[in-house]
């Protein structure tokens, strides 16, 4: 056995002393990938996480990485598990003490569990459109950026499109909030809570117990109750049996609004006929239609070096959703290249930085061929979330059609209770907040 | 040669009845705890710490719970991990509701509130055995993570039910270095471990076992089947409750009653089947099994695959992993079925004999 093995041994002894000096010689950007490519949500991970991939593999091949720093990534697979997700972070906590990208562990719990210890150890926690909603508050939790938009302000997002819809008043109306009854379905109902007492809309919450594949009575109370609109909030199976049940009842799914979890292909795909007309939120636009999209297929797959190995998945709302978090890392470390030397890798804390001064207008947007793939985003210290806003797009029976322009959540209603919650949370945790008006 | 009993003598019924009767073993756990206490804090990293050693404890310490239930009392339970839950929230809400609670005392309390509803969910054992009792713990499983997430008060009103623990206070110095967390995790493991130890060599485990063997023939020879099996559900849902606490505490600092599953449930039962059913060793022999085979798979297979100049995606890796996992598991069980423990009692009856077998 060993004989075998001295060649192939004798082979890496070689070429890693061949490759080490090459490596030395260029800067890395390192970014320490928690993802998951199997178990329940593997498929959902896969295509987000492609997407993240590919486009660190676009800005290497294009532009010779960002000013000559390339792009590099190690994947730890966290099936979704929160212990295993804590294990990976430890795992590759000290491959990234030199330079660090923005951690995305597209899942919850995982980011609640990492949100003190990434601040323990200065390194950034991005939670795009899920996690600790109240890391808004960036005085509080420095190194959490709930980026782009959070699951209230997105309810409130929802709420302002249907208001529009009727001419501006929903005084008298009645809406169902039909939930996943899990945190991540309850985050949002204080926000409805407050909507409706705003706006005068009688609320109906009605929970569906994981995994939701059996909603035969809840449809049954919304048949009762006839609301003029059903406000979705669902999860995996839950999403396809609920465009079902509702085809089933009779109730039209041009009424169905649902939050960005309920939006992608996956969801709707296997509900078939029943899926036609139902309408979700979403931050970023699906197809190749966008310039980055189509242009990753081009160079990235064109070399080979393409991470999906199911190509169809291009395009798809969550591998474009994968693109727009790195599009938003990449800036963010060009951003601090900007102010700690360019052509240089970022650390932790410098990127941090970067992410708390983040400002990508449409016309950047633009320029990088990711327009739709985002809203414009304007971070700072007592804003970590930089936008707020939401696009509702339309399933056609194909394809997902934008419906809308960029909506924005009532930050004057939601704002104040993430200050409050995250004002909670510190005096439990006895943290001192930052005062933001000192922050450059 | 060395691992011989001959020639050691007792001369008091303090040294005949001393947790660890034979002096090689008393010298091997004075080492080991050695190791534990004054080697490992100087030679281990944070990603030991934090990824590897405190979870092994903590696990450790759940399977030597339900080893209690399942391997001494002999109730199968598949709520192991609801029991852990209600530790977790049970210490979360003493530490914050009561102003100034030692954070040992509200583990404790943590433990005891667990033991409560241990016994609750123990009543049916009384009437129902076997397989038909895990069905009725699989009922705690459901009720407890549901309840959690109902009733806000228990998470304290945080939107999403999740809880995020408060800092680590002991004698007013603050423990946030993981080393510090080890320590405390190991201490209060240690005390827990060789307290089982004691209890199951007591009137109080030979009851158990005698229930676990025959409760017809235990209730006949005098023993009341109701509180020994109520105890026995008591004490093991008071050792899954301080797991259940130093877990949210000391490993994720932060958890959500949809953590405590009954995937976590079953893996704590495996550990106790792989590990060795009815053993104190067993338990972190199970633990260590479960715990690190699956991350030292995870570190190994990439680093296979590159000498070999296989084509593994991460997502291959994880795949086989798992299967790799499921395999072992079943070698094992074929080749010993009482466990790793086992394995371990056959190498001590070996070397009484060695260097000369016969």
């Amino acid at each position: 056995m060993i004989r075998k093995l001295k060649p192939a041994l004798a082979a890496a002894a070689l070429s890693l002393a061949i490759l080490s000096p090459l490596a030395m010689a260029a800067e890395e950007q390192f970014f320490p990938l928690i993802d998951y490519r199997v178990g329940p949500y593997g498929s959902n991970g896969q295509a987000f996480y492609g997407g993240f991939i590919d486009y660190l593999n676009y800005v290497n091949l294009k532009e010779k990485g960002v000013n000559g720093v390339q792009m590099t990534w190690e994947e730890c697979e966290t099936e979704y598990n929160n212990a295993k997700g804590v294990e990976c972070y430890e795992r590759l906590k000290s491959k990234a003490a030199k330079s660090a990208g923005p951690i995305h562990t597209m899942s919850t719990g995982i980011s609640y569990a990492l949100v003190d210890k990434a601040a323990q150890d200065k390194l950034p926690l991005a939670m795009m459109g899920y996690g600790r909603t109240d890391a808004v508050d960036g005085s509080v939790f420095p190194y959490a950026f709930p980026l782009v938009t959070t699951y209230q302000m997105q309810a409130s997002a929802i709420v302002k499109f249907i208001k529009d819809k009727n001419g501006g008043n929903l005084a008298g109306k009645k809406i169902v909030y039909l939930y996943h009854d899990s945190a991540y379905g309850k985050e949002a109902i204080i926000a409805m809570e407050a909507e409706a007492s705003l706006n005068k809309f009688t609320l109906v919450q009605i929970p569906v117990a994981h995994p939701g594949n059996e909603q035969g009575a809840q449809w049954l109370k919304i048949r009762q109750e006839k609301p003029d609109y059903v406000v979705f909030w669902g999860w995996g199976v839950m999403n396809q049996t609920a465009l079902k049940a509702a085809q089933k009842v009779g109730y039209p799914r041009d009424k169905m609004i649902g939050s960005w979890w309920t939006g992608s292909e996956e969801d709707v795909v296997p509900a078939g006929d029943a899926a036609k007309g139902y309408m979700a939120a979403t931050w970023n636009v699906a197809g190749k239609q966008v310039p980055v999209i189509a242009d990753i297929q081009k160079v990235v797959y064109g070399a080979g070096k393409g991470n999906l190995q199911d190509a169809g998945k291009i395009g798809t709302v969550l591998y474009n959703r994968g693109v727009s978090a790195a599009v938003l890392s990449v800036e963010a470390i060009r951003k601090a290249q900007e102010k700690y030397g360019k052509g240089k890798a970022m650390n932790g804390e410098q990127v941090r930085w970067a992410l708390e001064n983040l400002n990508i207008t449409d016309a950047r947007l633009k320029t990088l061929g990711a327009t739709d793939l985002l809203p414009e985003i304007k971070t700072s210290c007592d804003n970590h979330e930089g936008s707020g806003k939401v696009k509702i797009q339309q399933w056609d029976g194909a394809k997902w059609v934008p419906v809308s322009g960029w909506i924005e959540g009532n930050k004057g209603l939601i704002h104040p209770l993430f200050q409050a919650s995250a004002k909670q949370y510190a005096k439990e945790k006895g943290i001192t907040p930052r005062d933001c008006s000192k922050e450059k | 040669m060395l691992y011989r009993e001959a020639g050691q003598f007792k001369t008091s019924y303090a040294a005949d009845q001393q947790l660890f009767p034979i002096r090689q073993d008393r010298i091997g756990v004075l080492v080991l705890l050695a190791v534990a206490f004054l080697g490992v804090p100087l030679l281990a990293s944070e990603y030991w710490f934090s990824a590897i050693l405190i979870p092994f404890l903590i696990f450790a310490l759940a399977a030597l719970g339900l080893n209690i239930l399942t391997g001494y009392a002999g109730q199968l339970s598949l709520g192991s991990a609801a029991f852990m839950a209600v530790g977790a929230y049970a210490a979360y809400n003493f530490q914050l509701r009561i102003e100034g609670l030692p954070l040992i005392a509200s583990f404790i309390c943590g433990g005891l509130t667990a033991a409560a509803v241990g016994i609750l969910f123990g009543l049916p054992s009384l009437r129902i055995k076997g397989f038909y009792l895990a069905v009725a713990t699989l009922a705690a499983q459901f009720f407890i993570v549901w309840c959690l997430t109902k009733f806000p008060w228990l998470s304290n009103n945080s939107s999403s039910g999740v809880i995020s623990t408060q800092k680590l206070m002991l004698f007013g110095h603050e423990l946030n270095t993981p080393v510090e967390k080890y320590l405390l995790v190991l201490g209060i493991v240690v005390v827990m471990a060789l307290a089982a130890k004691n209890m199951v060599r007591s009137t109080t485990g030979r009851a158990w076992m005698a229930v676990r063997d025959m409760d017809v023939a235990a209730s006949v020879i005098g023993i009341r089947l109701m509180p020994t099996k109520l105890l026995a559900f008591a004490v093991s849902s008071f050792y899954c409750g301080v797991a259940g606490a130093l877990y949210a505490f000391c490993y994720l600092g932060s958890v959500e009653p949809d953590g405590f599953s009954l995937e976590m449930s079953f893996k704590i039962l495996f550990m106790i089947i792989i590990g060795g059913v009815g053993s104190i060793m067993g338990s972190f022999l199970g633990a260590a099994f479960i715990l690190l085979l699956p991350i030292f798979l995870d570190v190994a297979l990439p680093f296979l695959a590159e000498l070999f100049g296989l084509p593994f995606a991460s997502a291959t890796v994880s795949h086989i992993q798992i299967l790799v996992f499921g395999a072992l598991i079943m070698f094992f069980l074929i080749v010993e079925p009482h466990g790793l423990a086992r394995l371990w009692q056959i190498a001590k009856e070996k070397l009484r004999l060695w260097p000369f077998p016969h």
